[in-house]
């Protein structure tokens, strides 16, 4: 059980739409916050239906917390539910904070006296996961962020990590309106990401019939713009793929970022 | 009201020295037939044409609490914690007051002083932003053209957080 949850997030977070399995996302309890010290609690998850928690916890081993100062901020109270995981975060600092979860592995799959296998984990490990007799042996790098943001009192610049895919703000993660148009840019190992395709889905889709996904563009900067037609929380989504690998044996790069945005009521 | 003209009175005179206009608010917080009632939290503040904020007016919120931990739910007022409240440190001196109980509310803001004196002229709103724990929240906006070319009267009225907004301008 262990190792399908495993493998869900990892098919999540690493292959292309042609392979869709489940979606990831984190849920913050509030993106928005005064006073000084407070604390959210974030839930992290597996599943199609956005920010319903009915298939899977996501794994929470990469987590990676950026505070206001750039600075690590650690998580607490961190727990895997059989739906969840989740974790609480003090916001001690003003400003905003970028909670992700990045996983950075490969995915290998061979056959092996005409049995399929396969390995997903860090790279590290490929060589003594992987026998000398493995046949049609394919290597694919996968890099992913999941993430959202929140911020104590005046939101902060959000400074881009420069690897792999990733949503720079134009309008600030934590300042979205509904019926206001944001813009972002996505960028793709620290520069522009030049007509990647947006998928953005509204939460709240157990108490209406359609999906009402937004499905946008990037345009020559990278960039792209979306008028939020309700207040509620967002699914923004991209997925890329190329041939810049970071480990020898891995032909192909698997990009993927997700990130939970929560647009408020002007 | 005789509070008011006092202070309008002495604002006049003020005015005159000063060579500009008086602004009189009077806010009413409604009094409401609930199981638990907390005063509401409540933001007034000058609104500029493009929704910025010209100046804050008042903050009434529970300035008292140990540790400033009243400071959580001032993001409650969610417009005034977008226009301004987010860039502020709490409190603010003159502008941080208590919460306000169920009634009408007079407050007097001399056209010399600031925040009135530093005015451009132009259209502003005075908006009115009250949230309340375990209520709801609501705002009411009174635009005015400033400096004021006659004495005026303008008011507006909220539905639920909030009751009659008053309004006074003289020149």
């Amino acid at each position: 059980m262990k190792n399908a949850v495993r493998f869900a997030a990892a098919l999540a977070l690493s292959l292309p739409a042609a392979v869709h399995a489940h979606d990831v996302w984190l849920v913050p309890s509030s993106t928005v916050l005064s006073g000084a010290g407070n604390w959210i609690t974030v839930d992290a998850a597996v599943g199609n239906d956005k920010f319903y928690f009915n298939h899977a916890p996501l794994r929470l081993d990469n987590l990676a917390i950026q505070a206001p100062d750039g600075q690590p901020a650690q998580a607490e109270n961190v727990n895997r539910g059989k739906l969840r995981s989740t974790f609480d975060l003090q916001l001690g600092e003003t400003g905003t904070y970028r909670i992700a979860v990045v996983n950075d592995g490969v995915f290998a799959r061979w056959k092996q006296d005409g049995q399929p296998k396969r390995y997903f984990g860090k790279a590290e490990g490929l060589a003594a996961a992987v026998p000398a007799q493995a046949q049609e042996l394919e290597v694919s790098q996968s890099l992913g962020r999941v993430e959202t943001f929140a911020t104590a009192g005046k939101p902060s610049a959000v400074k881009p990590a420069g690897k792999g895919l990733e949503l720079a703000p134009v309008t600030h993660p934590n300042d979205l309106y509904a019926g206001e148009a944001a813009t972002f840019q996505m960028l793709l190992d620290g520069k522009p990401a030049a007509g990647l395709a947006m998928t953005i889905v509204p939460g709240g889709s157990r108490y209406r019939d359609k999906v009402g996904e937004i499905e946008v563009q990037t345009d020559k900067d990278g960039k792209f713009q979306v008028t939020w037609p309700q207040p509620g929380l967002y699914w923004v989504e991209a997925r890329a793929e190329d041939d810049k690998t970071s480990v020898p044996q891995a032909a192909k790069r698997r990009l993927s970022y997700v990130a939970t945005l929560e647009v408020l009521q002007p | 009201m005789r509070k008011l003209l006092l202070s309008a009175l002495l604002a006049g005179l003020i005015a005159r020295t000063a060579q500009a206009a008086d602004l009189g608010l009077n806010i009413e917080i409604p009094r409401l037939d609930v199981a638990e009632y907390h005063r509401p939290y409540v933001a007034i503040w000058l609104e500029n044409a493009d929704q910025s904020v010209a100046a804050d007016l008042a903050v009434w919120y529970d300035v008292a609490k140990k540790n400033n931990e009243g400071a959580e739910w001032l993001k409650d007022m969610r417009q005034w914690w977008r226009r301004s409240g987010r860039n502020q440190q709490f409190p603010v001196d003159g502008v941080s007051g208590a919460t306000r109980p169920a009634g009408k509310h007079e407050l007097a803001f001399a056209g010399g002083a600031k925040p009135l004196a530093d005015l451009k002229p132009g259209r502003y709103a005075v908006v009115v932003e009250a949230a309340r724990e375990v209520g709801g929240r609501e705002l009411v906006r009174v635009p005015f053209d400033w400096p004021p070319s006659k004495a005026e009267h303008l008011s507006a009225r909220g539905e639920h957080e909030l009751g009659a907004i008053a309004v006074t301008l003289k020149p």
